[in-house]
C-alpha cells in the first residue's frame, strides 16, 4: 500500500548538506541498506540515527544532496526510517535518485526556512502539503513535474523501464 | 532561434529538430559507465528486475576505481560482483585493475567517449567529458540500470551558462584556477541545473587535458555538465582514439544563455579552496599561512600527464619537507607509465613522495593516503566537504598541481614563484 500520510519530528540541517556527510565514503564499501543506514547523517550529526524515530523528517536548506553522485546516500536515509526530507532546493543527481528509488522529498523553502528542530509535523503526499502541528500553519510544497509524477506513481524507474522494453519487443 | 551546442546533442539524440531549455527530453546514449560503488547497486537493480540483457555490450564500461586494489573484503565482494556481471552480461569494456585507472581520465584516453556523444555515468564527475564537446552528465545507480537495459535516458532540457575567457594566463595560472575561480565566484549551486559552457581564446588555447580539468569540476558548482565546443585540439586529441564515429556540435551565435560572464584571463591568480565547500576561494597569497601535514597530486581532476609534468618540474632535485606526506597518484595506467618513462617517477621518489597506482584512493576518503583528525592536506583533487579526505575533524585545501607541488617543498600553502622564480 502506497504511504500517503507521514507524521514525524523535524531535524533540521543547514544549507549545502552533501552526500559525504549523508553517508562517508568509508562505509561504501558495502551497499547492504541496513549497513549505510546505521552510519546515516554520521559526519554532520553523529547522534542522528539514535535520536531520530521512523517517520520523522530532515528538513535542510538550499542544494541538499550536492556532491557525489551516490545512490547510497538516499538509501541510507530511507532505510534509517526518514519519513520525507524538504529543502530550499535539492541538487540534481540526489533529486533524481530520489524520484528513482523512492524516498519521499518535498521542495518547500517557505517551510524549510521556517520549520525548527523538534516541530511535529505531517505531511500529506497527496495533497503535496506540510502541517505544523505545533502552530497549524500549513505549507504547500512545489508540485513534481507531470512526467516524474509518472515515474512516482509506475513505482519508481525500474518499472518504467520494464514497462519500456516490453513496449520495444 | 539559434541553438546551443548541448541544445543541438540534446536535440539529435531525441530525435527532434530543436529543443529548448525547460523541455523533458528521452534521448538515446552513446555510452554509459559504472564503478566499483555505484555499479553493484544497479546490477542488483537488474537482477531483482530480471532484465538478462543490456542495450549494447559495446556500449558500455565498468571500470573498478574507487577501492581498488580491494582496500578490504567488502571493496573485494563488490569488485567481485562487477567482474561477474560483466562476464555474465558479456560487458566488452571492464577495466581490470593495473589496464585501466580512474574512468574518467580512461575513457577519453581509450577513445570510448566522443565528441557529440551523450555519456551518461554513475559518478558525479561524469562531465569531464564535456571537454571533448559531449554532453556528459553523472547520475545515481538506478539511472544507470535503466540506460544499461534501454540506452536511454530522460533529461531536462537545461539552460546554459557561459564562462568566457579572454587573454594569457599568467605563469603558474592553470585551468584548475580558472574552474576554481567561476565556482567561488557563481558559488556550489550556482548552476544547478544548468549546462556550464566555457569559451573563449583563454579556453581554446587550453590542451585536452586542461580542458578535462575544467569540464570535470562543474558539478561542483551544481552544474549538470560542462561543454567546450570541439576545436582542431579536440580533433587532433580524438582522431587517433575514436573507437567509432563521432561528431562536432556548436553554438549558434544566437543561442539564448541564462547568463554570460566575461574574464579577463590575465588578471587570475592561482587560487585554493579552503575548507569546507568548493566554494571557499582565497587567493594563493592570502593563503601562506596555512600549514599543511598532506600533498595530494592526482586523481580524475588533476592526475594527468601534463599535470604530473608540472609537478615534476617543482620537484626535480629537491627534497619535500621532512614533516611531509606527498602522494602522487597517476590517474590511469598508461599515465603511469609515461610518468616512468618520462623521468617523472624517478623524480617524484628521489624527492620524497609515494606513488600510489592509478585509483580515486585519498580524493574520496576511500584508501591510499587518509586523514587523521589532525591533520590538513592540500590537494589537486575536487571536494573540500567534511570528511571527504578522512576524518571529520580534517582539513582540505582544493589547488592547482603547480600550487600542491609548491607547498610539498616549504610544508605550507605556496605560490609556485617563491619557490621557482
Amino acid at each position: 500500500m502506497e504511504i500517503t500520510k507521514v507524521t514525524g519530528k523535524v531535524f533540521k540541517y543547514g544549507d549545502d548538506i552533501n552526500t559525504d556527510v549523508i553517508i562517508p565514503a568509508r562505509y561504501m564499501n558495502t551497499h547492504d541498506p541496513k549497513h549505510l543506514a546505521a552510519h546515516c547523517m554520521e559526519d554532520i550529526d553523529k547522534d542522528f540515527v539514535n535520536n531520530m524515530k521512523p517517520g520523522d523528517v530532515i528538513v535542510a536548506g538550499k542544494n541538499f544532496g550536492c556532491g557525489s553522485s551516490r545512490e547510497h546516500a538516499p538509501i541510507s536515509i530511507k532505510h534509517a526510517g526518514v519519513g520525507c526530507v524538504i529543502a530550499k532546493t535539492f541538487a540534481r543527481i540526489f533529486y533524481r535518485n530520489c524520484i528513482n528509488m523512492g524516498l519521499p522529498i518535498m521542495e518547500c523553502p517557505e517551510a524549510a526556512e521556517e520549520l525548527q528542530a523538534g516541530d511535529e509535523i505531517e505531511i500529506n503526499f497527496d495533497e503535496g502539503t506540510i502541517t505544523n502541528k505545533s502552530n497549524g500553519k500549513v505549507y504547500k510544497a512545489h508540485p513534481f513535474p507531470p512526467f516524474m509524477k509518472s515515474l512516482i506513481e509506475a513505482g519508481g524507474l525500474m518499472n518504467y523501464a520494464k514497462a519500456k522494453l516490453a513496449e520495444k519487443k | 532561434m539559434g541553438m546551443t551546442i548541448t541544445e543541438k546533442i540534446l536535440a539529435a539524440h531525441a530525435g527532434k529538430a530543436s529543443v529548448q531549455a525547460g523541455e523533458l527530453v528521452e534521448c538515446n546514449v552513446d555510452f554509459v559507465m559504472g564503478n566499483d560503488v555505484t555499479a553493484p547497486i544497479a546490477i542488483k537493480r537488474l537482477r531483482e528486475n530480471n532484465i538478462t540483457e543490456v542495450f549494447d555490450k559495446e556500449r558500455i564500461a565498468l571500470v573498478p576505481s574507487h577501492f581498488v586494489p580491494a582496500k578490504d573484503i567488502n571493496s573485494a565482494q563488490q569488485v567481485q560482483e562487477v567482474k561477474d556481471f560483466a562476464k555474465e552480461y558479456d560487458i566488452k569494456y571492464f577495466f581490470e585493475v593495473g589496464q585501466g585507472g580512474i574512468e574518467h581520465a580512461l575513457l577519453p584516453e581509450r577513445g570510448l567517449v566522443l565528441p557529440g556523444d551523450i555519456v551518461i555515468g554513475a559518478d558525479s564527475h561524469t562531465c569531464t567529458y564535456g571537454a571533448l564537446g559531449a554532453f556528459s552528465t553523472g547520475v545515481g545507480s538506478t539511472d544507470l540500470a535503466y540506460c544499461m537495459a534501454t540506452g536511454m535516458t530522460w533529461l531536462k532540457v537545461p539552460e546554459t551558462m557561459k564562462f568566457v575567457f579572454h587573454g594569457e594566463l599568467p605563469k603558474w595560472v592553470s585551468s584548475k584556477d580558472i574552474i576554481l575561480q567561476i565556482i567561488g565566484d557563481i558559488t556550489v549551486d550556482g548552476a544547478l541545473y544548468r549546462a556550464m559552457e566555457f569559451d573563449g581564446d583563454t579556453i581554446h588555447n587550453l590542451s585536452m587535458e586542461a580542458r578535462m580539468t575544467i569540464s570535470n569540476m562543474a558539478i561542483e558548482a551544481g552544474g549538470k555538465s560542462g561543454i567546450i565546443v570541439p576545436d582542431e585540439t579536440t580533433e587532433e586529441y580524438v582522431k587517433s582514439r575514436a573507437q567509432r564515429p563521432y561528431k562536432f556540435y556548436n553554438s549558434d551565435p544566437d543561442a539564448k544563455y541564462c547568463y554570460v560572464k566575461e574574464y579577463d584571463a590575465t588578471k587570475l591568480e592561482p587560487v585554493v579552496s579552503w575548507p569546507f565547500l568548493p566554494d571557499n576561494v582565497h587567493k594563493v597569497s592570502e593563503s601562506t599561512h596555512v600549514s599543511v601535514d598532506q600533498v595530494i597530486i592526482g586523481s580524475c581532476t588533476n592526475g594527468r600527464i601534463e599535470d604530473l609534468r608540472i609537478a615534476a618540474n617543482i620537484l626535480k632535485g629537491r627534497k619535500v619537507d621532512k614533516n611531509l606526506k606527498v602522494i602522487i597518484f597517476p590517474a590511469t595506467q598508461s599515465i603511469w607509465t609515461m610518468a616512468l618513462k618520462e623521468g617523472l617517477i624517478e623524480i617524484f621518489n628521489d624527492s620524497g613522495c609515494i606513488i600510489s597506482p592509478a585509483t580515486c584512493g585519498p580524493c574520496l576518503g576511500g584508501h591510499m593516503g587518509i586523514l587523521s583528525s589532525k591533520e590538513t592536506a592540500i590537494t589537486t583533487t575536487n571536494r573540500n566537504f567534511v570528511g571527504r579526505i578522512g576524518h571529520p575533524d580534517s582539513k582540505a585545501y582544493l589547488a592547482s598541481p603547480a600550487v600542491a607541488a609548491a607547498s610539498a617543498l616549504t610544508g605550507r600553502i605556496t605560490h609556485p614563484a617563491e619557490v621557482m622564480d
